[in-house]
């Protein structure tokens, strides 16, 4: 792997999953208009149904606030979509996993 | 080909040899409920219950408590699913697994009356009871028939057809479903959802290429940076479509953008190009009648009367303008349901006293395509999380209100009505 690549791969210090967290939550709030603080998101409640309550045209907008921030293009067939959206802490982990920018 | 699923091609004659399973495996029961998540599973299914004999139910959700409603109204309903844990209320008949392509000799092609009751298509109705409207083979057909012409699509050059509504509604079961069965095009087994899904969908496909969507996924299309493959054509249907947005879309995507308008009860009747024109033409043979301000339309595949539930301005014969909903009908990105329904539902939950679902902001909902529901209620007993849960087992979630407001009591005036302004008034002071 070279040295190019390899910066985006490692894993991320827990201070600056924490601080994505944050930022990722702010998002999602801002996006959707949510009547709550983002730091009132659990980080491990669903995002779907029951937990956060959001729906499918939810998940389409974060996926294009996440896209246009981040550089990742969500894909429900190729990942494990349930799972991404599963907590917001699994959004942040695979939003380090492939982020671009 | 009749479909292509992951880029692979289906044919005819593994289509009818599928049907041919599915349909023995349908068993005693005359109404078949199809929730398969796959769309050449929906259409095989579809296509066994009509061959069987059977009728089609299409409720307007899939909730537990639609469901249950359709099981009141049809007793020996089964359901038809590819999921093997999918855990609606009835009896359950899982799709037969997927046999290798290659294996099939030619079959014989079923031959259906005109007359066959194919299908029962549920609106939400206004007392909390679902309404069928019931669609004859031919009426079907003669729909998607017209549609096709409007749409410049000629078996000819046949071409494949991306969506990404679901065939479990009017909408979605003529332009994703019967328009390749019945007018030699194929369609495609995913319903892509990311923009960067329907990408690959529609780059595994050959051209020419159809896209059928709505504007929330033309707006998430547009608003993501993602490269797409030549779309021949774009079809937008559920909700209108802002001209700025058929426009950005044409000139991205280098193609053009139709928007076709109908109704559960009379299927699409009207097609467009909003670049053009803001003028909706009817297809022919089909009459539009106006009598105050409801618009009744006849003729054509359309098997009876009906009123539609838009204000409509005729401009010329067989032309008109749309002006906005005449009824308290809603519909989120598809999705349709009635104010009335809705109140009805959520005045059914123990515990709530009074309650009232409103519209908030239209303007966004011209804007973007989504304008989300709000709702009041007095409720002393429960809070938010747990009257949400009730609700979402009785209504579609994008039908959730935001926000849910719990109050002393409503707006109502003098003769217990609840004004729309009143109950809007509440909800800013609350924001």
């Amino acid at each position: 792997m070279s040295d190019k690549v390899a910066p985006l791969r490692q894993p991320a210090s827990p201070a600056s999953t924490d601080a994505l967290t944050i930022e990722v939550a702010t998002l999602i709030v801002e996006a959707l208009n949510l009547e709550l603080t983002p730091a009132e998101i659990d980080p491990h409640q669903p995002l779907y149904g029951e937990g956060l309550g959001l729906d499918s045209i939810d998940i389409l907008e974060i996926a294009l606030v996440v896209s246009k921030r981040y550089g990742v293009q969500l894909r429900a067939d190729g990942e494990d979509n349930q799972r991404i959206f599963g907590s917001l802490h699994r959004l942040v982990e695979y939003i380090i996993e492939h982020r671009t920018k | 080909m009749i479909a292509y699923r992951a880029g692979a091609p289906i044919r005819a004659a593994q289509f009818f040899a599928d049907v041919d399973r599915v349909a023995h495996a349908l068993g005693g029961a005359r109404h078949v409920l199809n929730t398969c998540v796959d769309r050449y599973h929906f259409a095989v299914g579809f296509a066994a219950t009509l061959c069987r004999g059977k009728v089609n139910l299409l409720p307007p959700a899939q909730t537990p408590e639609a469901v249950r409603q359709i099981v009141s109204l049809a007793p020996d309903v089964v359901c038809l699913t590819d999921e093997p844990e999918q855990e609606l209320p009835l009896p359950r008949v899982l799709y037969p697994p997927d046999e290798a392509p290659g294996e099939t000799a030619a079959a014989t092609v079923p031959e259906i009356d005109a007359a066959r009751h194919a299908a029962d298509v549920f609106t939400s109705g206004s007392t909390g009871t679902p309404l069928a409207h019931r669609k004859s083979w031919g009426g079907l057909t003669g729909g998607v028939r017209e549609m096709a012409r409007q749409l410049g699509l000629s078996a000819q050059t046949p071409c494949v057809i991306v969506a990404t509504v679901p065939p479990q509604h009017m909408f979605g079961l003529e332009s994703s479903v019967l328009l390749a069965l019945c007018n030699g095009h194929a369609l495609c087994a995913e319903r892509p959802f990311f923009p960067a899904d329907i990408a690959a969908v529609l780059g595994s496909v050959p051209r020419p290429r159809l896209l059928i969507t709505t504007p929330v996924h033309l707006r998430a299309l547009l608003a993501a940076e993602v490269a797409l493959p030549p779309i021949d054509l774009i079809v937008s249907s559920t909700a209108p479509l802002a001209p700025q947005l058929a426009l950005e879309a044409e000139q991205r995507f280098d193609t053009r953008v139709l928007e076709i308008y109908g109704s559960t009860e009379t299927g699409a009747i009207a097609c467009r190009r909003p670049t053009h024109t803001l003028e909706w033409r009817s297809w022919p043979g089909i009459a539009l009648s106006q009598q105050g301000e409801a618009t009744s339309v006849q003729g054509g595949h359309i098997e009876q009367p009906t009123r539609l539930p838009d204000l409509l301005e005729i401009t010329a014969s067989g032309r008109f303008l749309l002006h906005g909903r005449l009824t308290d009908l809603v519909n989120i990105a598809g999705k349709r349901s009635s104010l009335a329904y809705l109140n009805h539902q959520l005045n059914s939950i123990p515990g709530v006293e009074d309650g009232a679902f409103f519209q908030v902001d239209e303007s966004r909902l011209a804007h973007t395509g989504v304008a989300r529901l709000a709702a009041c209620v007095v409720a002393p007993q429960l809070d938010a999380p747990r009257l949400l849960e009730a609700l979402r087992r009785r209504i579609d979630a994008v039908f959730l209100p935001r926000p849910l407001l719990f109050v002393a009591q409503l707006p109502r005036n003098a003769t217990g009505k609840l004004p729309a302004e009143a109950l809007r008034a509440l909800a800013t002071a609350r924001g």
